[in-house]
């Protein structure tokens, strides 16, 4: 190929003659509207930069691919002192109501698409979607609770064992 | 900034390859742009390219993935196929684009 471009062309290098097997795995162990986002956003980064993703979704990130559940995520500014709104007044009926569907506003208005959405997007663009067995074995979980794009529950030592070499990212 | 000749015609490009001026670019371009990066045009892809143009001239910017998909109807996965590894970079460097800035 190379020969035949001329030689005046400025041509990025898109990578395509390195083999790279660089890996990002991203653990997702929130279960809030506002901590769902990075993961997803970072994992579909990588993919469109050609990097393997693998997202491992534990603890309360089960609820981001939990059926029912991954449809109503939560944004509550308690205990979120980030928030800038008085302590007193975060738990008060309403406002955690009030803060999630301003941050989904926000989000449609830039176009980043809801969580169940987003999920598709990134299985579509080949990032592997991983469920913690320990998780799903405390809240009594199987398959069948969870979004059917999930490839499969597996253990710690799977996790360790298909991350190696891979850049690793706690959320 | 620099100009570079793609078939004889002289064309803006930035320090990365990219063109900038939306008007330099034809379809014989797009061809040599696309060989130069070991792309394969089919009819398939030049939809997507027609897209991507047609969509920067409407809402002045270059499409990501997501608007490709979902306003210019081509599956993401097929996408990956077409334009493999890093597609929306390969997309907007074919279609004379600059690279999406948009995060989805």
């Amino acid at each position: 190929m190379t020969d035949t471009v001329p030689a005046e062309m400025i041509v990025p290098s898109f990578d395509d003659d390195v083999e790279t097997d660089r890996t990002l795995a991203i653990i997702c162990s929130k279960g809030s509207l506002d901590m769902a986002y990075p993961g997803l956003i970072l994992g579909n980064a990588a993919l469109g930069e050609g990097v393997g993703v693998h997202l491992f979704f534990t603890f309360w990130g089960f609820d981001m691919i939990t059926k029912g559940r991954m449809e109503h995520l939560v944004f509550s500014p308690v205990g979120n002192p980030a928030t800038h709104i008085p302590a007193a007044l975060a738990p008060l009926p309403g406002l955690a109501k009030m803060a999630t569907s301003q941050m989904q506003k926000a989000m449609d208005a830039l176009e980043i698409p809801p969580v169940p959405e987003f999920l598709e997007l990134v299985k579509a663009s080949g990032a592997k979607i991983w469920a913690c067995r320990l998780s799903a074995d405390m809240n009594h979980l199987t398959m069948d609770d969870l979004w059917d794009g999930v490839d499969g529950i597996i253990n710690a030592s799977d996790f360790i064992e298909m991350t190696d070499g891979a850049q690793l990212l706690f959320i | 900034m620099a100009t570079t000749t793609i078939n004889g015609q002289e064309v803006t490009v930035d320090d990365e390859g990219f063109m900038t001026n939306y008007d330099q670019w034809n379809e014989e371009i797009g061809k040599s742009l696309a060989a130069a990066i070991g792309v394969d045009m089919t009819d398939e892809h030049w939809k997507v390219i027609h897209f991507l143009r047609d969509d920067f001239k409407a809402q002045g910017v270059t499409p990501t993935i997501r608007r490709v998909s979902t306003a210019g109807g081509v599956d993401t996965k097929r996408l990956f196929t077409l334009f493999p590894k890093k597609p929306a970079k390969k997309m907007a460097y074919i279609a004379g684009l600059p690279k999406p800035a948009g995060c989805v």
